[in-house]
């Protein structure tokens, strides 16, 4: 009975933020969860179709491992690739720091070579693809402040503006947040002339395991005219990936979780 | 010279053909996979070079080759099979050859136990194209004449054991007969010869004599590495032999021998300012020299280096290395120094830097790496271009530059063997 009672405190608390108004930053910190740390730990195969301005296709094919040091906190990716063939089997890691740089390694398994790379600017392209290393592993929400521009009938409209504008190629962006599960769908970058240049879209939002996962998105580059699109499948939670796992030993070895 | 034509006309041919049955290749990799469960890889490649200067000890042409490399690779439930082979058409030796950089098994026989058995590239350490505690075979003459980066690393024939626990990881590399590095002798490269006093070729090529009995020249690599807070320490030990040929016997002709080496080392590399720092060094311990008074055995040397590596700008990194070599027994060395042969430093210091600019959505990678020697007062530059025309068809070009004030120094001996190449690959 006591116990019942207690559930029904927490469960109370917990959707005591859903009944009233939500702040901003509320919103964008349960966005945040929702949209990287599904799960305590999660595998996915990923394709992407990196297309320029003249239309000519460049393929990308890696599986993606992620473990969640805390939830919300520090994070490891492992990152082993398929394709093309001139990537094959390399290897990227790391050790993402909510607080400080990240830790990176890649392993060059032509060579058997170990390499640490130097932290770089996290609005780089990702494996020249128009998706950015922040966009793989998640900008930290400390980097923004939110306001809530809008409520629709299905989604909170959050507008974030650099507290460090100089870091960034960006002026703004908004980003559409469904109501219902946090998941966010849309994000609009603004640059310094105010003007629309970029657009990040979830295109399918799917239940797995009970989590909404993100199966297909897309990153249009309005300046360059090119676009990637990111599919996901044998997307797979708490499948028990170790520690280890994001150690030397399986840059050198790739493990189970990342060879099928 | 006409066979020169022929292998490039073939190489071509070769090129246009697996580029047009690429559609087909893709079946074969597929089909393999469903039947064999087999994942086949590889590159067809054709590349060209020049020398800069004529050398008259060398032909012109310093590379001129077609290559085909498969890649088949098994997963195993129990463990990874991996084999690796290049089939090379060279035109500037004239020959075909085949060449095997990988056969070998991958398993974990224990939980905390991870076993490499067979033909195997092996790297460690943290240098930069600089190596103190990395005594695996490397190829220095692919190195000069612009082959891709991967040939630098030649394989071991070696059993690697490596052990996990939580505080200390270690790793032993055990080669049963030594594998020695490719060393520079004259066939491709022009070189400094000590016992004649010139700078020789082809008209002197120095013949090595090979270790090659099973146990008695084995080598032993170990390793004991752990992080802490994101910091990498390791420890270092080798048993074995100089992996260039650093002595010269006389009898019964002039010939290169791999003198017994033993060395210690450690290095100590994280992330430091937004960067990567490293810092290693190893002790030499020329055990067939150990007084230094043999003018034709390397002496001991302490070895070190440290570097640093940042971003500079969005998709542009630098790094730089600072490389020391420190000759023990320097004066017991130039008291026995034959009349005429040029004495080395006791100090050679030398200096790396390194900068990569990726452009074009990262499909073009412009690079340039240079080593500069203040006291040999040479210098070894390698700018390259790489440009990733599609997901298969790779185009590359770059230099080899070398150069100095004397033609004895590390560097300044290969002045004549500078080069630019050309080459495109089709991978699969």
């Amino acid at each position: 009975m006591k116990k019942f009672f207690l559930i029904s405190i927490l469960l109370l608390l917990w959707a005591a933020p859903a009944l009233g108004a939500m702040s901003a930053d509320e919103i964008v910190h349960r966005a945040n969860l929702a949209s990287y740390y599904g799960g305590d730990d999660g595998k996915a195969r990923v394709t992407m179709t990196i297309t320029d301005s003249q239309g000519r296709e460049r393929k990308r094919e890696f599986i993606i491992l992620r473990r969640d040091v805390a939830d919300g906190g520090d994070q490891n990716f492992y990152v082993y690739f398929r394709r093309p063939s001139d990537v094959r089997k390399m290897v990227f890691m790391v050790k993402k720091h909510v607080k400080g740089d990240d830790d990176r390694w890649l392993y060059l398994s032509k060579l058997d070579l170990v390499k640490r790379i130097a932290a770089s600017d996290k609005r780089t392209s990702f494996v020249g693809s128009n998706f950015f290393y922040e966009d793989v592993s998640g900008r930290s929400e400390k980097e923004d402040s939110h306001k809530l521009l809008e409520e629709t009938a299905d989604h909170y409209v959050i507008e974030n503006i650099p507290k460090n504008p100089d870091a960034v190629e960006f002026a703004s962006y908004k980003v559409w947040i469904r109501k219902k599960d946090f998941m966010p769908d849309k994000a609009e970058y603004t640059d310094k002339q105010g003007r629309l240049y970029r657009v990040v879209e979830a295109l399918e939002i799917k239940e797995i395991q009970g989590i909404p996962t993100v199966t297909k998105s897309r990153v249009r580059d309005l300046n360059s005219k090119s676009q990637t699109v990111s599919e996901f499948s044998k997307i797979q939670y708490n499948i028990g990936i170790k520690d280890s796992v994001f150690t030397e030993r399986y840059l050198r070895r790739p493990p189970r979780e990342a060879r099928r | 010279m006409r066979r020169g034509i022929v292998t490039v006309a073939a190489a071509a041919m070769l090129l246009g053909a697996v580029s047009s049955a690429s559609a087909s290749l893709k079946q074969i990799q597929d089909r393999l996979y469903d039947s064999s469960g087999i994942e086949l890889a590889g590159f067809v490649e054709s590349r060209l070079g020049t020398r800069i200067d004529r050398d008259q000890d060398e032909k012109r042409q310093s590379i001129k080759e077609a290559r085909l490399q498969l890649d088949l690779g098994r997963d195993f439930d129990w463990g990874l099979g991996h084999f690796k082979v290049d089939f090379v058409a060279d035109g500037v030796e004239e020959k075909a050859a085949s060449e095997i950089r990988e056969a070998n098994l991958q398993f974990s026989p224990l939980e905390w136990m991870d076993l490499k058995v067979g033909r195997q590239v092996l790297t460690w350490g943290t240098g930069d194209l600089l190596f103190i505690n990395d005594m695996f075979p490397k190829d220095w003459e692919s190195f000069f004449i612009g082959r891709d980066d991967e040939n630098l690393k030649a394989p071991s024939d070696a059993v690697k054991a490596s052990f996990f626990t939580e505080a200390v990881n270690f790793d032993l590399v055990w080669t049963p007969v030594m594998n020695n590095s490719t060393y520079i002798d004259g066939s491709r490269i022009s070189y400094y010869n000590s016992v004649i006093g010139r700078v020789a070729g082809r008209d002197y090529i120095f013949a090595d004599d090979e270790r090659n009995q099973f146990i008695r020249d084995s080598e032993f690599a170990l390793r004991a590495s752990r992080t802490v807070n994101g910091v990498e320490l390791a420890l270092y030990s080798y048993y074995g032999f100089w992996k260039t040929p650093e002595g010269v016997e006389f009898t019964p002709a002039p010939r290169l021998f791999y003198p017994r080496l033993t060395e210690y080392g450690a290095s100590v590399r994280g992330e430091l300012g937004g960067g990567i720092a490293n810092v290693e060094a190893g002790y030499y311990d020329s055990l067939e020299d150990s007084g230094g008074g043999d003018p034709f055995v390397r002496n001991s040397e302490v070895r070190f280096l440290a570097g640093y590596e940042h971003e500079l700008a969005r998709d542009f990194t630098g790094a730089v290395q600072y490389y020391l070599e420190w000759m023990q027994d320097y004066s017991a060395y130039e008291a026995s120094l034959p009349v005429g042969m040029p004495a080395k430093d006791e100090y050679r210091h030398l200096l790396t830097l390194r900068l990569t600019k990726l452009m074009l959505q990262q499909n073009l990678r412009l690079s340039l790496f240079t080593y500069y020697s203040p006291s040999d007062h040479d210098y070894y530059l390698r700018p390259k271009a790489n440009y990733k025309v599609s997901d298969h068809w790779t185009v590359e070009t770059g230099a080899n530059i070398f150069g100095g004030r004397d033609d004895y120094t590390f560097w300044g001996q290969f002045e004549d063997n500078s080069n630019v190449y050309l080459a495109a690959r089709y991978g699969f």
